[in-house]
C-alpha cells in the first residue's frame, strides 16, 4: 500500500530532517525575539512601544507565503550576494513567528499581578530573586500551553518554505510524486507524519493547561 | 559588489502588471468569501455536534477538528488536489482532472474544510460559556432539543464568538495565498509572476503587502460594525 513511500523513504525522511531543522531554528529565534517583542509591547516608552506595535500588527496582517517571498527577494540586496533558501526561510520564519510569540509573552507578562510582586518583596526577596523565583516561573507556567500550541503551528508553517524551492518534507514528497504518481499514499504519508507529531504536541499542551488550571494558575 | 539593485516601482502600475495585481486581489477576495461560507456553516454544524448528547456524533466532530487542525494546510491542499480525484477511481478521476478551473474549486473546498475545523473549535468554546441553567430554562418552555439548538443556543453562541470569528475571517484571506502552490492566480501568485517576468519581485511583493494590509484593515472595519450590531447587551466587548 505504501510501496512508493518505501522505495523513496531515505529521500523523504531526509526532507523531514530539513523540516525539523527549520522548525528548530524558527522556534529558537522566534521565541527569543518574541520574548523581546512582548517586552516592547508593554513598554511605557512610546519610542519602543509604537514601532514594535506597528511591526507586530503589520506582520500579523500578512500571509506567511508573501513574507517568505519578500525576504527571499530582499535578502540578496542586503547581503550583496545570493543567499541560500534555507537561511532566507529561517530569517522569514523568525521575523514572522516572533510577532505571534510576542503576543503570547505580552499576555504572560501582563498576567502577573502587582500583588504577587508585592507579596514577594514583603518576604524580603530582592528584585532579582522575585524575578528568578516568582515572576518568571509563574509567567512561564501560564504561557506554556500557548507556547506549545504556537510551536506546533510553526512546525506546520515550515511546510510553506516549499515555495522558495527549499527541499523540505512536502517539497521532496511532491518531487517523488512527480516521478511515481502515487499521490494518495505519498501525501497521505506526509499527512500522517505531521498529524502524529502535532497531535502529540496538542495533547502535551492540553496536559499543561489542565495542570495549570488545577493549580489555579491559569 | 556587483549586486546593486535598481528599484523600479513602476511595475506596480505599468501595464499589464498593475492589472495583474488587481486581478489577483479579486481572486483572493472570491476564494476568501466562498470558502468562508463553506467554513461558517460547516463549522457551526461540526461545532454543534460536539455538544450533542450522542456519543458517536461527538466523536465524529472531535475527529474532524483534530485531523484538520493537526495537518499543515499546504499538505491538505496538495492531498485534495493531487490525490482527491484519484479517490474516485481511475476513469472518474481522469474526468475530474479535466474540469476547467479545478485548482480554483479545490482551493475553495480545501480552505473551507480547514477553516471549518477552526470555526468549530470557537463554536465549542462559545457553547461552553453558556450556562447549564439556560439550557434547562429553554427546555422548560417546552421546546424540543432540536428547536432549542436552532432558536436559542446556536444563535446565542454565535453572538458570543463574533470576535474570534473576525480573526478567522481575516485569516482565511491570508491562507488563501497558499492556493498559489496549485497555480491559482491570486494576489501572491501574481506578485510572484511579476517577478518571473521583470525580476522586480521586491517591488511586486511590497505592493502585494500593501494591498493585503488595506484588505485586512477593511475587513476589521466591517467586522467592527457587525460586532457592535450583534453584541449581546451586558456582555464585555473586545478590548
Amino acid at each position: 500500500m505504501f510501496d512508493a513511500v518505501a522505495r523513496n523513504i531515505t529521500f523523504l525522511l531526509g526532507g523531514f530532517a530539513v523540516t525539523l531543522e527549520l522548525t528548530f531554528f524558527a522556534l529558537t529565534g522566534g521565541i527569543a525575539l518574541g520574548a523581546l517583542v512582548g517586552l516592547g509591547r508593554i513598554s511605557t516608552n512610546k519610542w519602543i512601544y509604537q514601532p514594535v506595535t506597528l511591526y507586530v500588527n503589520f506582520i500579523r496582517n500578512m500571509p506567511l507565503i508573501l513574507v517568505i517571498f519578500w525576504f527571499y527577494f530582499v535578502m540578496p540586496i542586503i547581503a550583496g550576494r545570493p543567499l541560500n533558501p534555507f537561511l532566507s526561510a529561517v530569517i522569514s520564519f523568525i521575523i514572522f513567528e516572533a510577532t505571534y510569540f510576542g503576543e503570547i509573552f505580552r499576555a504572560g507578562y501582563q498576567s502577573i499581578s502587582k500583588d504577587l510582586t508585592s507579596a514577594a518583596y514583603s518576604t524580603g526577596m530582592t528584585y532579582s530573586q522575585t524575578a528568578r523565583y516568582i515572576l518568571i516561573p509563574v509567567a512561564f507556567r501560564r504561557m506554556l500551553p500557548s507556547l506549545i500550541t504556537q510551536s506546533i503551528v510553526t512546525f506546520q508553517d515550515t511546510s510553506l518554505a516549499f515555495v522558495i524551492g527549499l527541499q523540505e518534507f512536502v517539497r521532496r514528497t511532491s518531487i517523488v510524486d512527480n516521478l511515481e504518481v502515487r499521490s494518495i499514499q505519498l501525501f497521505g504519508f506526509v499527512a500522517i507524519i505531521f498529524f502524529i507529531f502535532c497531535f502529540i504536541g496538542s495533547k502535551i499542551s492540553r496536559h499543561f493547561e489542565e495542570k495549570g488550571r488545577k493549580l489555579g494558575m491559569i | 559588489m556587483g549586486f546593486a539593485y535598481d528599484f523600479d516601482w513602476g511595475v506596480l502600475w505599468r501595464q499589464p502588471y498593475g492589472i495583474w495585481l488587481l486581478q489577483g486581489l479579486w481572486l483572493t477576495i472570491k476564494i476568501g468569501f466562498v470558502a468562508w461560507i463553506v467554513a461558517f456553516f460547516l463549522g457551526i454544524f461540526i461545532g454543534t455536534l460536539r455538544v450533542t448528547p450522542w456519543r458517536w456524533l461527538r466523536f465524529i466532530s472531535t475527529a474532524y477538528t483534530e485531523i484538520f487542525r493537526n495537518i499543515p494546510f499546504l499538505v491538505q491542499l496538495f492531498f485534495w488536489y493531487y490525490a482527491g480525484p484519484m479517490i474516485f477511481g481511475e476513469s472518474l478521476g481522469r474526468q475530474i482532472n479535466q474540469i476547467v478551473g479545478l485548482n480554483f474549486y479545490v482551493a475553495i473546498l480545501a480552505l473551507g474544510l480547514y477553516t471549518a475545523s477552526r470555526v468549530a473549535e470557537h463554536m465549542r468554546a462559545g457553547f461552553a460559556s453558556i450556562s447549564r441553567d439556560q439550557y434547562q430554562a429553554v427546555l422548560s418552555t417546552g421546546m424540543t432539543q432540536y428547536k432549542m439548538y436552532r432558536h436559542v443556543i446556536v444563535p446565542y453562541a454565535l453572538r458570543i464568538i463574533i470576535p474570534p470569528l473576525t480573526t478567522e475571517f481575516l485569516t482565511i484571506f491570508k491562507n488563501s495565498s497558499v492556493a498559489m502552490t496549485i497555480g491559482v492566480a491570486e494576489l501572491t501568485f501574481m506578485s510572484y509572476r511579476i517577478d518571473a517576468e521583470t525580476f522586480h519581485g521586491l517591488e511586486a511583493t511590497s505592493g502585494a503587502m500593501l494591498i493585503y494590509l488595506i484588505l485586512g484593515l477593511t475587513v476589521v472595519r466591517v467586522m467592527g460594525v457587525i460586532e457592535t450590531r450583534f453584541k449581546i447587551p451586558g456582555m464585555i466587548g473586545r478590548e
